[in-house]
């Protein structure tokens, strides 16, 4: 489909107070919605609470996501400030850690950037990066999983 | 029109500033510690970002973690509620050289009306009335801080100028007690405010507290909305608060309002603010300045009409003020009560799993409340779970029905202070009106 096509859409859809076109065309088709059926955008991927959903949480402390079990002794390294998410050093630049590498207890796994400050962010485990779960440039929250890694 | 905001805060007054937020069709940030994923305003918010643990220290108070949810969001203005940040200058400091709008006044006038003993000189170059008193720091001199007392005449009352809201002071009978309550107010002041400097003002021993609401704009327009009577409090803490204050004419609300406006204009005031002040023997005497949304703004947006929330949020985007002074009626009498998760007797704190809440309603009724059935109150932060308001046309017919809602109330899981409240609209003397500040603590037998 034409991408104009698709454009003029969304402009109509903006101007105007319908919520929801969907248009078909022979084989193809196109839906564009302006309400999100995920409801409030979060920024922790997975474990965001749906609109209107009550959320018990228990008064002990502990992050928004209990850990989870990562799979045969993988352990989550969280977020412990919110930032832009950094793979390495500088743009351009070799990522720090790729799925794969072998980490030990201190090594600098990524870069949380905020207020203009580069802070390095050091693995607290020891083993192989088995997930990376953000991509690079994205905003991460307190607590959201960075990667996992595996003993 | 700021076009997405970030709440600085949580509970009752994150979903206040939302639903002003929401009307006026800004987008919202919710930004939340671990422990407030639930809260009803972070469900509801466009955005949300976790910005830390639960201890208030780590999230609620973390400048750089606000900060930060901003840029990773692109907000635009930064709304800081009460308590928390809201009366840090720094933090609105930071916040503007982020490149952020404070939906606040300027720094330096948080500075300035943050710091008790400036703000006081502030306000007597104002013309402002203020409490008789050293009008300056307290010196290490004995023989002066003895003679200062003697001029003001015992009781005296010494107070932390970092201090405010009822915290670091001490009252003194005589000149055997004077000079050790000034050392210890000026330790207990370094501790609590990281400043020891203490001055000394006449102390009133049966004050009401009556306070006036002002709005300024960037334009050069101030105008007031009236007062409040606040004086049912325990420990310093508001518990029911009026408007209008039982016992002020017109006359001395137009006289006192506009007082309370120049001052504004005088020190550059911009946003919603609220001057205190204790009122004693037709009286008045102003004690501090809050440059920030109060608890306590629903009664007057109640007798006025006037949305305080939207317009500080009007304001801080530019906007000259809606209303000037001669299009601001009052009408009616709203009462406000604040309904804690506490116990209604020991005032123990009460967190735990609301299993069912059922809020009251019905003409002039207004529920602020962050509650829902099945919402687990948390222990970290402060007990204030809802304010139930009641207007009518008369004092009486505002009693009447905060009666009616009072008994209206279900909230099963937790222990409240509705049973407090509905005592307290029992007394005789709160029905007369015009009770001083230490009414409700004698009352209940604490003091």
């Amino acid at each position: 489909m034409d991408i104009r096509k698709v454009k003029k859409l969304i402009e109509l859809l903006q101007e105007s107070g319908i919520a929801e076109i969907e248009i078909s065309e022979g084989e193809e088709s196109v839906r564009i919605s302006r309400y999100s059926t995920a409801g409030p955008t979060t920024l922790v991927q997975g474990t965001a609470a749906p609109a209107g959903a009550v959320q018990q949480l228990g008064l002990t402390e502990g992050a928004i996501a209990a850990p989870a079990d990562a799979g045969r002794g993988g352990h989550e390294v969280t977020a412990p400030m919110v930032g832009t998410f950094y793979a390495g050093p500088a743009p351009g630049a070799k990522p720090f850690v790729e799925i794969g590498t072998e980490v030990a207890v201190g090594d600098t796994l990524c870069i949380l950037e905020a207020m203009k400050m580069m802070n390095q962010i050091e693995s607290d485990f020891s083993g192989r990066v088995v997930s990376i779960l953000v991509e690079n440039g994205a905003p991460v929250e307190f607590g959201q999983v960075l990667f996992i890694v595996e003993e | 029109m700021l076009e997405k905001v970030l709440i600085a805060n949580r509970g009752e007054i994150a979903l206040r500033v939302l639903r002003a937020c929401q009307e006026l069709g800004i987008k919202t940030v919710a930004v939340h510690s671990t422990a407030d994923a639930g809260l009803k305003h972070v469900l509801l918010a466009d955005e949300t970002v976790c910005i830390g643990p639960p201890p208030s220290s780590d999230s609620y108070l973390n400048m750089p973690a606000i900060i930060a949810a901003a840029e990773v969001t692109d907000a635009v203005a930064i709304h800081p509620g009460y308590g928390f940040l809201s009366e840090n200058a720094d933090f609105a400091e930071r916040v503007q050289e982020s490149g952020f709008v404070f939906i606040g006044p300027e720094p330096d006038t948080i500075r300035l009306m943050g710091d008790k003993v400036s703000a006081i000189a502030a306000m007597r170059a104002a013309g402002v009335p203020c409490v008789p008193g050293s009008d300056g720091v307290l010196a290490d001199d004995n023989e002066e801080n003895a003679r200062l007392a003697r001029d003001i005449g015992y009781p005296v009352i010494i107070k932390a100028a970092g201090g405010g809201g009822g915290r670091g002071m001490r009252v003194v009978n005589s000149e055997a007690s004077l000079f050790n309550a000034i050392s210890i107010t000026q330790g207990e002041a370094l501790a609590a405010f990281g400043n020891e400097q203490v001055y000394m003002e006449k102390y009133l021993e049966r004050p009401r507290h009556i306070e006036f609401q002002v709005l300024a704009d960037n334009h050069g327009n101030a105008i007031h909305l009236g007062e409040r009577d606040c004086s049912m409090q325990r420990r310093h803490q508001k518990v029911v608060e009026e408007a209008p204050a039982p016992g002020i004419t017109t006359e001395v609300r137009t006289r006192m309002g506009a007082r309370c406006a120049e001052a504004c204009l005088d020190i550059g005031y911009r946003g919603a603010g609220t001057f205190e002040f204790l009122f004693q023997d037709g009286e008045f005497f102003f004690i501090e300045m809050n440059t920030r949304i109060q608890v306590e703004h629903p009664v007057t947006e109640m007798v006025t009409g006037i949305d305080i929330v939207k317009a500080q949020i009007l304001i801080a985007g530019g906007d000259p003020l809606l209303q000037r002074q001669a299009d601001v009626q009052w009408s009616g009498h709203a009462i406000e009560c604040r309904i804690n998760a506490e116990d209604p007797k020991t005032f123990m704190p009460s967190p735990g799993t609301v299993d069912l809440w059922h809020a009251p309603g019905g003409p002039g009724i207004r529920v602020d409340s962050h509650l829902y059935g099945g919402y687990a109150v948390p222990p970290h932060y402060d007990s204030l779970i809802a304010k139930v308001v009641a207007h009518g046309d008369s004092r009486e017919s505002a009693i009447a029905r905060m009666n009616t809602a009072l008994s209206e109330i279900v909230v099963e899981g937790i222990r409240t202070n509705v049973p407090l409240h509905q005592e307290i609209c029992q007394h005789a003397a709160f029905k007369t009106g015009g009770t001083d500040i230490n009414y409700l603590e004698k009352r209940l037998g604490l003091k």
